[in-house]
């Protein structure tokens, strides 16, 4: 059993080093020697983009998509990784800092995780583009720019929407729990319902469970008379949800899928808010190599919004074809 | 063994052979196999892996999930499953956030406080197996559930949205933020000093489990409970303090990330629990009790760090990741098996 004994003087050892060494506070920047500049504007450019989606989501499929497109016709490499966890989504970020990437994209479901790993970044000469959520971090931590939607603004369009069509009870559907996206959604909805509006919390790993909590609130209130989904799978869910508690609400979703311009198209859906996620993909990697080609920015320190937009039975045809091969 | 017709200095061949029996029936031997090859195929599949930074990254992301692996290692030897550690990681963050952020209260105090909760789950955990009887991956599957459901809710009803941030301004943050997340620079590269906190704790498990009366216990209630309790082994005891430290390494963890982060998401650690008993397996325990290694459980978090970030660093396609993470993790358990049989074997 020397082997114990071994570990504990390696052990020892190294906490040794640790008090030796240089410590710095919490959240400290990581002092990395090797401080390369960003590289020359020549050559290859490689993009680490970093979400937090679950692998498998729609939505960030196209997100994907959007960035691997523009990477090809550009001639820029891009490594598209995610994690739903901040932790390990900003030990991502570190892996693509040490990697020494030419640009990161990085989605903000939660800011203040993700600040140190950005900061970093930016510390290196890595230029660093926030898409989708946490706009309002984003110049702090030393982003370009920020692509996205304002949640609370398409929230606010969307209760508008709806209140327009003579709605006056709403359901708004929030589909995980750590998202505050999300419940800026349904602030948003709230503001521009201007009727009742209550929150209703699913799991989107379980569609059953998503289907019937939907189903249990239509029969145990059927004066609601619209649900607000915001997100596709959950928008399919709640017209099924719908139709078998056989209530009279009306269905509106954020975000698009071919289900989605299906049921538009049947009148199941009154209408979709699209954010245009392809293009939160796509731009950052066209921003990135503007901005390494010709030191170009965009945006003017302001967000740039890809949202909302409105598909509703007016436009659908064209956008449901987009949304059949993944760009919608 | 290859017996050798020719006649060698027979003590030196039976020398040589007893050292590597003592070697295979080393539970941690299989882990350590595995460690090498992933680490030998990532330093050779991308340079990137073995950059500083690039080893920084990778022991980062294994630091946390090996805290709970070698506390989880421990449970497991003493014949126990919980499955309450994932989210208890993110109860405990939870707890600090709102009481320094909410309430005002000074870091250090609401660390301890959740740490007095951590325990107290903890040990209610244990007194609930063994009240009961009931089999402790079904007692801790309740306890999981119930605190991912308080986690949401209280969550929501403190602050009205789904995460709690704002750590930073909280008083007494840079002392405790210095002790549980700050960084250190060895040769120019700044490391997590979760990565301090690993090693120690697997030094202690280490040291615990194989130097100390409190370690025979655990392999003795472990193996057999009855007989232990016929031997005067204090099986309660040991089993609901084995339970108090998997959530107290939680409360460790939890209090590393809502430090270091700054801000802790109502749905954290869902699913992690798995990762926990996994690294565990990896490391040499058997899902029966009674055998396995609190080193070998740190090596198994070494193995999932190395491959999560190698992956990256190697530029594949995310989508195929949790498809090589399985396959990997079955042919780890699949080598630690064949290793266990020859050791049993060499017993006899």
């Amino acid at each position: 059993m020397t082997s114990t004994r071994t570990a504990l003087r390696a052990g020892l050892a190294l906490t040794g080093l640790a008090l030796l060494a240089a410590c710095s506070g919490p959240g400290a920047q990581d002092t990395t020697g090797d401080t390369t500049a960003a590289p020359a504007p020549t050559g290859d450019l490689r993009v680490a983009v970093v979400t937090h989606g679950t692998p498998g989501d729609a939505f960030w499929n196209v997100v994907k998509n959007g960035a691997t497109d523009a990477g090809e016709q550009l001639g820029v490499t891009v490594d598209y990784n995610s994690d739903g966890d901040p932790g390990r989504q900003s030990t991502l970020i570190d892996n693509a800092v040490s990697q020494e990437v030419g640009g990161i994209v990085v989605s903000m479901a939660n800011p203040d995780a993700l600040r140190t790993s950005i900061e970093n970044a930016v510390k290196a000469g890595i230029p660093v583009i926030t898409i989708n959520s946490g706009s309002d971090k984003s110049a702090a931590f030393g982003a370009l720019a920020h692509v996205g939607q304002e949640e609370s603004v398409a929230g606010e369009q969307a209760g508008r929407k709806l209140r327009e069509t003579g709605r006056t009870k709403l359901l708004c559907v929030i589909h995980e729990a750590g998202n505050v996206g999300l419940n800026q959604r349904c602030d948003g909805a709230r503001a521009g319902f201007g009727g009742t509006v209550t929150n209703l919390q699913v799991d989107i790993n379980n569609p059953t469970d998503v289907e019937s909590r939907i189903k249990g609130a239509l029969q145990t209130d059927p004066s609601v008379d619209a649900v607000l989904a915001l997100n596709p799978q959950v928008a399919v869910s709640s017209v099924s949800a719908v139709k078998g508690a056989s209530a009279k609400a009306a269905v509106a979703t954020f975000d698009l899928n071919a289900d989605v311009t299906a049921a538009i198209k049947a009148g199941d859906v009154l209408f979709a808010v699209d954010q245009q996620q392809y293009e939160q993909g796509y731009l950052p990697v066209v921003m990135l190599k503007l901005y390494r080609d010709n030191a170009n920015t965009v945006g003017g320190g302001k967000p740039v919004l890809t949202g909302p937009g409105f598909v509703d039975e007016s436009n659908v045809d064209k956008v449901a074809e987009y949304a059949a091969r993944g760009t919608r | 063994m290859t017996s050798a017709p020719v006649a060698a200095p027979a003590d030196e061949r039976v020398g040589s052979a007893r050292l590597l029996d003592r070697l295979v029936l080393r539970p941690e031997i299989g882990a350590l196999l595995g460690a090498v090859l992933v680490f030998a195929f990532f330093s050779v599949a991308t340079e990137r892996f073995l950059s500083a930074g690039g080893v920084a990254t990778w022991l980062d992301d294994a630091s946390t999930l090996g805290i709970m692996a070698v506390a989880v290692a421990l449970l497991m030897i003493g014949g126990e499953f919980d499955l309450s550690a994932g989210v208890m990681t993110a109860s405990t963050a939870l707890v600090t956030a709102v009481l320094a952020t909410r309430l005002g209260w000074n870091v250090w105090l609401a660390l301890l406080v959740s740490l007095a909760f951590a325990l107290g789950v903890g040990a209610l955990n244990g007194w609930l197996v063994l009240r009961t009887g009931l089999p402790s991956f079904i007692v801790t599957l309740g306890t999981f559930l119930a605190l991912q459901g308080l986690n949401l809710g209280v969550t929501r009803l403190v602050t009205g949205t789904v995460q709690v941030s704002g750590m930073r301004s909280a008083e007494g943050y840079s002392s405790a933020g210095f002790v549980f997340a700050s960084t250190f620079t060895l040769g120019g590269t700044g490391f997590h000093v979760s990565i301090v906190w690993w090693v120690l704790c697997a030094i202690l498990a280490a040291v615990v489990l194989l130097r100390t009366r409190f370690g025979n216990w655990i392999f003795a209630v472990g193996g057999s409970p009855l007989s232990s309790r016929a031997v005067g082994v204090p099986v309660v005891r040991t089993k609901v303090l084995l339970f108090m430290t998997t959530a107290g390494a939680a409360w460790l963890v939890g209090s590393i990330n809502i430090l270091r982060f700054t801000s802790v998401q109502a749905n954290q650690g869902i699913g992690l629990e798995f990762q926990f008993i996994i690294a565990a397996v990896i490391g040499g325990c058997l899902l029966t009790g009674g055998f396995g290694s609190a080193v070998g459980a740190a090596i198994g978090a070494l193995i999932f760090g190395m491959a999560r970030q190698g992956i990256v660093y190697a530029n594949w396609n995310s989508d195929w990741f949790q498809l090589f993470l399985g396959v990997m993790l079955l042919a780890a358990v699949l080598v630690n098996n064949a290793l266990r049989r020859r050791a049993e074997r060499v017993r006899r």
